[in-house]
């Protein structure tokens, strides 16, 4: 016999933000189906859809749900917040782009939605599962936007290499998951905390053969070196729009699914994984920054420097403290706000043939268009670390926080490698201020452009000027725990 | 004695499939190479008495999903292959570097993994309320929100394969007709590989 079980419809109560854009998804996949020609409309619903969701997770009360497979703690909060302000800077640029080198609207939004969705689960999970569904949630559109715009010469390209590492680093990432299942019997994160723990499985061979998956796993999809080799080539051949999403909200869903594992699942093992990501985190600041000097490609320019930025936010990460993590946390919004302020400047100087990246073309944008000019300046000073900017307050924090933990020799290096990178951003300054223009042309932005630059302006001052309070915001957020 | 025996000759005959399916140029001994794997896949369900598995495993993914496969290789003729600039120029020191991990990862696993706290379900618990019953029950309130996820990746490969395979309108239609004259009905799959 069946019996009818009560539905307790309270339980959706912690996901409703996530449901709400599964349903705009839906909603833009239909609206771009059946009415096409209300296609003006898509970004709008995008954009107003992720606005409601960030005002309902910054509303919300931390509550746990699922039997703890979805928390909604402060740890996801200050990431949700990052990947919906991402996507709506992003589907505010997104129109001028997509006309500009004529790439079909299609699905792009609701692939976008999608993604987001299996962001905010990242930042969610209480559960390995639900933290392996959503990593491959978020994964799975981004290979097919980078592969969207046909026409482009490399997209192709860039999407298999993508497809092909991505596909690697979560096979990696699983097996590192099912060793720490077998071990400690769920797969329930803070029940791996407490039967390491309990168990003494911090030595174990095994446990550390899980741990070390796990770490190759997020460091490919944060792409922390000797993991980056996928990251110049897929961002150089992803249409810009795209890149500089990619650069941004996967990037702190992949911190997100770093700190779920490691700070809040294997805490125990610090004293293993602390000191492998010191190392790692100074590769990834040698090899990206060395590597940038030598580009005369603006965007792959930014693709190495957002590799390099990767290795700074790992040392609040390896410091293993509260603080450390609110450091990182930190050091992303800010870093938000300047790399997609420079992407924008970037997609701004693209032609329409999808060329216009070079160093050659940002010559004399000073006298094309000032304004333009002056907010690149911003924007690669904060990239420099340069007060009074959001980029010098985040790198302090982070610097703190791992000096604090006692890695003085790799604070000392992230020091030296930030002087590096000084170079080959005040070299584009250079380039803005004191060359002729090849092109007279002015440069034309839409209004969606225009509020995405204020936006990102008034982050990277205001996080510059107020330095406390958006450490206050995650610290308070963190310890709510 | 027999359910290890057994068990090693599935691990083995995994192993070796996949790494054929790998390595064979023509896609069709690829495809049913991974055949030869999901029935092995099934032989381990039926090791952990997961009967119900083993019959989904084989008929939905040797009876569906590969015969999907099967058509479309089929249908699509692959007449050249997209080749990729590795990153690593010779393919040795890949192999090597995999047989190490793979090395360092038996040594690291197999003398000291101990299998932690077991779950509700021992195999006395499934047998009582019957296996299938057991799954569903769990699927359906337990991992309640790990299925529903899978669910929307499940609408966002379908999104995403669409997208990728569709013919762009306006785009490149007299470069297709050139190139593909013997083959007016060709699916739009063969855009991606040339």
């Amino acid at each position: 016999m069946i019996v009818p079980a009560a539905i307790d419809w309270s339980v959706i109560v912690p996901i409703l933000p996530e449901l709400l854009l599964v349903g705009v998804a839906i909603v833009l996949i239909g609206l771009d189906l059946f009415f096409p020609d209300q296609r003006q409309l898509l970004p709008w619903l995008t954009i107003v859809g992720s606005l409601c969701a960030l005002i309902m997770v910054l509303g919300a009360r931390p509550a746990v749900g699922f039997g703890g497979m979805f928390l909604l703690d402060g740890y996801a909060v200050v990431f949700k917040t990052i990947c919906l302000a991402t996507v709506i800077m992003t589907a505010l640029m997104s129109e001028q782009f997509r006309n500009l080198i004529r790439m079909r609207q299609g699905e792009y939004y609701s692939l976008l939605m999608l993604s987001l969705v299996g962001m905010l689960l990242i930042a969610s999970a209480g559960d390995l599962m639900v933290l392996y569904l959503g990593l491959e949630l978020m994964a799975l559109p981004i290979y097919a936007l980078v592969g969207l715009h046909k026409q482009g010469r490399w997209t192709s390209e860039a999407a298999v290499k993508y497809f092909l590492t991505g596909g690697f680093a979560s096979a990696l990432l699983l097996f590192g998951m099912s060793l720490l299942y077998g071990l400690t019997g769920t797969t329930d994160i803070s029940q791996i905390a407490e039967a390491i723990s309990v168990r003494q499985l911090a030595g174990n061979s095994a446990m550390l053969a899980a741990l070390g998956l796990c770490l190759v796993g997020c460091c490919f999809k944060v792409a922390v070196a000797p993991f980056h080799f996928w990251t110049p080539d897929v961002y150089e051949g992803a249409p810009t729009v795209i890149t500089a999403f990619m650069s941004v909200a996967p990037k702190a869903a992949g911190f997100a699914l770093f700190g779920r594992i490691f700070f809040f699942g294997l805490p125990h093992l610090h004293d293993h994984w602390g000191p492998i990501l010191a190392v790692l985190a100074l590769l990834t600041m040698a090899v990206g920054n060395i590597t940038a000097l030598c580009q005369r490609n603006l965007k792959r320019m930014l693709a190495y420097s957002s590799v390099a930025h990767a290795g700074y936010a790992v040392l609040g990460l390896l410091a293993g403290t509260a603080e450390g993590m609110a450091a990182t946390m930190t050091y992303l919004v800010i870093y938000l706000f300047m790399n997609l302020g420079a992407f924008a400047i970037l997609m701004l100087l693209t032609s329409a043939d999808g060329s216009g990246d070079t160093l050659d073309d940002c010559k004399g944008l000073a006298t094309r268009h000032p304004l333009a000019a002056a907010m690149m300046l911003v924007f690669l000073f904060s990239l420099t670390g340069i007060p009074p900017t959001g980029g010098f307050i985040g790198k302090f924090y982070l610097l703190k926080a791992a000096f604090m933990a006692g890695y003085t020799l790799t604070v000392v290096g992230a020091v030296l490698f930030s002087a590096i990178s000084a170079y080959f951003y005040l070299r584009v300054i250079r380039y803005m201020y004191m060359n002729d223009p090849v092109q007279q042309t002015g440069l034309v932005a839409s209004s969606g452009m225009y509020a995405t630059l204020v936006l990102c302006l008034l982050g990277v001052l205001g996080t510059g000027i107020f330095p406390g309070s958006l450490l206050n915001w995650t610290v308070a957020l963190l310890a709510g725990l | 004695m027999f359910t290890q025996i057994f068990f090693i000759y599935c691990a083995l005959m995994i192993i070796a499939s996949s790494i054929l399916a790998i390595s064979f140029r023509n896609p069709i001994h690829c495809v049913l190479m991974v055949l030869v794997l999901f029935f092995h896949m099934a032989g381990l369900y039926l090791t952990l008495n997961a009967e119900f598995l083993a019959a989904v495993q084989i008929i939905v993914y040797a009876g569906a999903i590969l015969v999907l496969y099967l058509f479309v290789l089929f249908l699509v003729s692959l007449r050249d292959e997209i080749r990729l600039i590795p990153f690593i120029a010779n393919a040795w020191i890949g192999r090597a570097v995999s047989a190490g991990l793979a090395g360092v990862l038996l040594f690291a696993v197999l003398p000291s993994f101990t299998i932690g706290e077991k779950g509700r379900w021992t195999v006395e618990a499934v047998r009582e309320v019957t296996h299938t019953k057991a799954i569903g029950q769990e699927l359906y309130t337990t991992y309640l929100l790990p299925f529903e996820i899978a669910g929307l990746i499940l609408l966002v490969a379908l999104l995403g394969g669409l997208v990728l395979a569709r013919r762009e309108r306006g785009e490149s239609d007299d470069e297709e007709v050139s190139a593909d004259t013997t083959h007016p009905g060709s699916t739009p799959i063969q855009e991606e590989v040339s």
